[in-house]
């Protein structure tokens, strides 16, 4: 099973308007893989995840998932397909509980599996236990984060998307979240496509990674070999951040 | 004391028809963010699909036993307008999210025209008598309550409940809800939005037609107008709880009609609307966002 290709993304270009935000992407994500997108500011990385979607559409090129064309299918088909993201800004429905904000999460079942699943969440994000009944826009942006990824576990996913897990947050917090991330893949073989430009982090955790800039891939390779590259350490690792 | 209680039971009454109506007006608002002008005129047509219920039933079966009739009213006025608002949102709104905001807004009063002109040619220009369908009245006191008054408070209640739970405790709610707070994100975890939108047009529709069957039945005649003056009290009463609130809809519903039914009874007639807008006006200038409502500012 692992190594078999799960998610292809060929030739894809997005446009918002007329003005064009991704160009001729390709990507591959394999079964039990994480991979990670790192790239400036700006480069795209977040229209990626969203294209994976359907929200935006691709303009041309096509979205594959397990065998399955799914550039043209609507939004809402696309995430029961068990395509669940943790989207840029966390999106963490203000006006409702963290145990409501799960529940829909869980929604593609009707909640069936609802009681096993957020005992495995509040195992790996306790926080999220004693905030159940707390309402969403309340938490502080770590908690969101965790939260916002809970959330998107709850729907069984076999392929997780990951957009800036790290943003804004304390570096201990990082930590958690990084490690939460290794235990699901290690432990439950899930698959995870990660955006970050936090890249040192996110180039040690991925089997796999691809750079992006101004709307294109420009480089990919494993985790060591973008770490070592002299190019992406002076662009997004001993420049510092963007 | 007792003229003052009496008043207070006959406001009580027609608050809650407005309070129906207005959570129509509130549900969509709250959803996509929209005033359906057109909301008023689905209240009239539904009042219209009670006479019409009414004529066919009782000329054809001319025993029906009331409840009987009046479930019928009801059920086929639920169906009706919850079929005309479902078209109306997907023919005349629907391609027009994601425009500029107002081209809904104008798209809603030409969807009233167009409803209230359509019955107007169709139904006559006259206002349509029935005979008093409920008769019963009890004295307790020097007051009075008919029956028609504690029917309409009754099913106002149990509606109201129903819907409370629906939007707080169903999937279908939660779903509304996280459509409400951020469409992009329901969508991102499998909510149907358009689905979900067309459903919140059907339940606003399905309660402003019981409001209507009753407003038939309270007031004994049904006219093409009808859409406007109740449905702008209606849209007032929804702006007054704070729009977008639930319980704010049917608190400024009662308000209104109480003002209404006191005013009249303790000023001049003439002037209870004036008095009604005075206090829109009055609130929303202390509380920009009517009593119930949310301030707009916690948007994350
Ligand atoms: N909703 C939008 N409408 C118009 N332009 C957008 C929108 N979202 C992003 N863009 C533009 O598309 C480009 C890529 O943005 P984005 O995908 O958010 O980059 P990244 O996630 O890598 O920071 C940027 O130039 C950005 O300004
Ligand atoms: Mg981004």
């Amino acid at each position: 099973m692992a190594g078999e290709n799960l998610l292809k993304v060929q030739g894809v270009e997005t446009y918002y308007g007329n003005i064009r935000a991704l160009s001729g992407v390709d990507v591959e994500v394999n079964k039990g893989e994480i991979v990670s997108l790192i790239g400036a500011n700006g480069a795209g990385k977040s229209t990626l995840m969203m294209t994976i979607c359907g929200s935006p559409q691709a303009k041309t090129g096509q979205v594959i998932f397990d065998g399955e064309d799914i550039t043209r299918l609507p939004t809402h088909l696309i995430a029961r397909k068990r395509i669940a993201q943790s989207p840029e800004g966390r999106r963490i429905f203000p006006r409702m509980t963290v145990l409501e904000n799960l529940q829909m999460g869980a929604n593609l079942d009707n909640l069936k599996y609802f009681k096993e699943d957020v005992e495995k969440i509040f195992v790996l994000f306790p926080r999220l236990k004693e905030r159940q009944s707390q309402r969403g826009g309340t938490l502080s942006g770590g908690e969101q984060q965790m939260l916002s990824i809970g959330r998107a576990l709850m729907a069984r996913p076999k392929l997780l998307l990951l957009d800036e897990p790290s943003l804004g947050l304390a570096p201990l917090i990082v930590k958690g979240i990084f490690e939460a991330i290794k235990k699901l893949n290690q432990e439950e073989g899930l698959t995870v496509f990660l955006v970050e430009q936090n890249a040192f982090a996110a180039l040690k955790l991925s089997d796999r990674a691809y750079v992006m800039v101004n709307g294109r891939v420009t480089m990919s390779g494993s985790g060591k070999e973008l770490l070592a590259n002299p190019e992406v350490r002076a662009a997004y690792l001993e420049g510092g951040r963007h | 004391m007792e003229y003052f209680i009496q008043q207070l039971i006959n406001g009580l009454t027609l608050g809650s028809i407005y309070g129906l109506v207005a959570i129509g007006y509130t549900m969509v608002y709250g959803i996509i963010g929209m005033i359906n002008f057109a909301h008023g005129d689905i209240f009239m047509l539904g009042g219209f699909a009670a006479l019409i219920v009414f004529l066919i039933a009782t000329s054809f079966f001319a025993g029906i036993p009331v409840a009987l009739l009046l479930l019928l009213m009801l059920v086929v006025g639920m169906l009706m307008t919850g079929l005309w608002n479902w078209t109306i949102e997907r023919v005349a709104y629907r391609p027009l999210r994601g425009s500029f905001r107002l081209a809904p807004l104008i798209t809603a009063i030409g969807m009233s025209i167009v409803l209230s002109n359509f019955i107007q040619v169709t139904q006559g220009p006259r206002n349509k008598p029935i005979p008093q369908l409920v008769t019963d009245v009890y004295h307790i006191g020097d007051i009075t309550i008919s029956l028609k008054q504690i029917i309409i408070v009754i099913i106002t209640a149990v509606l109201l409940f129903a819907f409370w739970y629906i939007v707080n405790k169903t999937p279908l709610g939660r779903a509304q809800r996280a459509t409400e707070q951020d469409r992009k994100m329901a969508a991102l975890l499998g909510v149907d939005v358009d689905k979900t939108i067309s459903i919140t047009f059907v339940m606003g529709a399905a309660l402003a037609a019981v409001a209507g069957c009753m407003y038939l039945m309270y007031y004994g005649v049904a006219s093409f107008n009808d859409g406007f003056i109740p449905g702008v009290k209606a849209f007032t009463a929804a702006v007054l709880g704070g729009i977008g609130s639930l319980p704010g809809a049917v608190l400024g519903g009662l308000m209104i009609g109480l003002i209404e039914s006191l005013w009249s009874a303790y000023f001049t007639i003439a002037y209870k609307d004036v008095a009604t807008f005075g206090l829109l006006a009055f609130v929303l200038i202390f509380k920009p966002t009517g009593i119930l409502g949310r301030p707009e500012v916690e948007k994350v």
